[in-house]
């Protein structure tokens, strides 16, 4: 699904990251794994085609990103990229159903209110499609994040420490709906952690270095 | 979703910010429309009432005042001109036709004009009820005046001497209402009109002569007078001639419509720079207040636009996002302050109508206001544009990865 070969990224002339060669099928479940400070996070936001990288391929979907236009890009990204930030950060003057339906306009496919309706169903988030993001707990927050990031039933699904700072219970249940979200639209999911609790959950483990 | 919805939800969000500078865009071009319908009316207005009117010639003084007394109504006159004379005028071979006009008394602030037919033929006004006077004492009133006096045909007044109300009245010389003129946008609507004879007649009651009826017959002519002649030339060329002809051989005075108007409007005009140059500042404050909102709400809508971003938004989208916001402030404030200009220039329009100085509406719509707005929308546009361009630049990345 995913093709990573060479690649290494620097920041202000260091490098901040290194991949020798990592790759993915597609529906495969991966954690990405790594100290603080292991360009974790770079890496997560090279594969959400948010950062190109300094050098070596990057084939995400069939596509060598590094051959896209910019606005190329823009569109790749939003159809089949959804991405769960560690921030979840809805917008906050938009109803929890309109930060959903925002991913479906933002990325230039037709709005589909029933599709909308599904996948905060799916999440146990029907009755909160009109609150605020501010009316939210953190669990519904991170659930309607989420949703924003499945509704466009991306290829591939990338989620930035989701259980950091939730305890044993709600750890298990965001694990539990990333796996279930991500095999219910076939995406392939790469959660970037270092939390040691979701290890046994998930079969495939990259695993990066300190950075040099 | 879209775009403008996008740009509403965040423009609710702050609507005590978004209220602010709707009312500042509101009160700029408020002000700006009501000087535009204002002028245009004014204008309109000034321009009718002069039409065809080449030269005004009345008694020695200022041009201004006999311009504005003898078309406008809006002044006293400067004098009286002799019949003798006039007629001599009458006679010139640069003049195609005059209008004599006598003035002098009022009713109820109207005031009240002995003339010919040829006044009103002139202004193409055509009666809505009843004839054009034949007797002396005969009136034929304006619209506004019918309107506001309530007077119908066969209704009778008395004039009063001069121009304003409460003057003397004169006893025993009424005035028999024999025709009411349909409206016609001129100055025809807020006279009097009645045959010179009819004034000529009123007047030499002083003189001893009662005899209403046959009184102009009785004058000499040397006692006749008008107040001025209104002159339409004979061919272009007159305009070299006769206004030099009646300044140097008679004690008259010629003054130029359209000379003394433009005067008249480049000294009111000084008074509505004056008001133009405020609104626009109230316009410039506007834009400001737009660009600071904007340029502050960057920092915390940061992250939003970083999101927008990973979900597949353009950089051009980002800075149409901010351009909608400044542009939909600036639209709607624009509509506000179009209706509120309508709304001042109908007040002004009924203050003007009490006072009988003629009249403005605000309930008129002109092709300029589309410009008005238009040009509201621009400045909300430009007030966007250097936050838009920021907006447009966030890394997104780096603001994800700072947090």
């Amino acid at each position: 699904m995913f093709e990573l070969q060479q690649l290494t990224h620097h920041y202000d002339g260091a490098e901040v990251l290194r991949v020798e060669d990592w790759s993915a099928a597609q529906g495969a479940q991966w954690l990405l794994l790594g100290p603080s400070g292991s360009g974790k996070t770079t890496l997560l936001h090279i594969l959400a085609g948010i950062l190109r990288p300094t050098a070596g391929r990057a084939i995400i979907a069939g596509q060598d990103v590094s051959d896209l236009s910019a606005s190329a890009l823009d569109r790749f990204r939003g159809r089949n990229i959804g991405i769960v930030l560690q921030r979840l950060h809805l917008l906050p003057s938009l109803t929890v159903a309109q930060n959903v339906q925002l991913a479906q306009y933002l990325a230039g496919l037709p709005q589909d209110a029933t599709r909308v309706d599904e996948v905060l169903a799916g999440l146990d988030l029907a009755d909160k499609a009109d609150a605020r993001p501010h009316a939210l707990s953190h669990g519904q927050a991170q659930r309607a994040a989420i949703a924003r990031a499945v509704v466009n039933r991306p290829r591939l699904l990338l989620a930035d420490e989701p259980t950091s700072n939730l305890d044993d219970a709600r750890c298990a249940q965001a694990l539990d709906l990333l796996l279930t979200q991500a095999a219910a639209c076939g995406a392939t999911l790469v959660i970037a952690t270092h939390d040691q609790r979701v290890r046994a959950r998930v079969a495939h483990h990259y695993q990066l270095g300190a950075a040099s | 979703m879209n775009l403008l919805k996008l740009s509403a939800s965040y423009l609710r969000a702050k609507a005590l910010n978004t209220g602010l500078q709707v009312v500042l865009f509101a009160l700029g071009i408020g002000t700006i429309t009501l000087l535009l319908l204002a002028t245009t009316q004014l204008d309109q207005r000034m321009r009718r009432d002069a039409q065809g009117i080449d030269l005004v010639i009345g008694a020695k003084g200022s041009p201004l005042q006999i311009i504005l007394s003898a078309i406008y109504h809006l002044d006293v006159p400067t004098g009286n001109i002799s019949y003798t004379q006039a007629k001599t005028i009458a006679a010139h071979r640069a003049v195609k036709k005059t209008i004599p006009l006598a003035l002098g008394d009022s009713y109820r602030g109207f005031r009240i004009a002995g003339t010919n037919h040829d006044y009103v033929a002139h202004y193409g006004a055509t009666l809505g009820a009843g004839r054009l006077w034949e007797k002396p004492l005969d009136a034929v009133i304006g619209a506004e005046v019918a309107a506001r006096t309530g007077h119908g045909l066969g209704a009778k007044f008395a004039g009063a001497h001069g121009l304003g109300d409460g003057g003397d009245a004169h006893e025993g010389t009424d005035y028999t209402v024999v025709g009411v003129l349909a409206p016609s946008g001129t100055v025809l609507d807020r006279l009097v009109l009645t045959s010179v004879e009819t004034v000529w007649a009123v007047h030499a009651q002083h003189q001893g002569i009662h005899d209403i009826e046959n009184a102009a017959a009785q004058m000499k002519d040397e006692d006749k007078e008008y107040t001025a002649l209104l002159v339409q030339y004979a061919s272009p060329l007159a305009a070299a001639i006769l206004p030099r002809y009646v300044n140097n051989n008679s004690d008259m005075q010629a003054a130029s419509p359209a000379y003394e108007t433009a005067r008249l409007f480049s000294i009111i005009g000084v008074g509505t720079d004056v008001l133009r140059g405020f609104a626009l500042v109230l316009v410039f404050s506007a834009a400001l207040s737009v660009f600071i909102a904007l340029y502050n709400a960057l920092e915390e809508r940061r992250y939003d636009l970083a999101i927008m971003r990973t979900l597949g938004a353009s950089p051009g989208r980002l800075m149409a996002l901010l351009m909608g916001e400044g542009m939909l402030l600036a639209g709607i404030g624009g509509v506000c302050g179009i209706a509120l200009g309508h709304l001042f220039t109908e007040m002004t329009g009924m203050a003007m109508r009490t006072a009988q100085q003629g009249s403005i509406t605000g309930l008129i719509w002109l092709p300029e206001e589309f410009i008005v707005l238009a040009l509201a929308v621009a400045v909300g546009a430009l007030a966007a544009l250097v936050p838009a361009w920021r907006a447009y630049r966030t890394d997104i990345a780096g603001t994800l990865a700072r947090g």
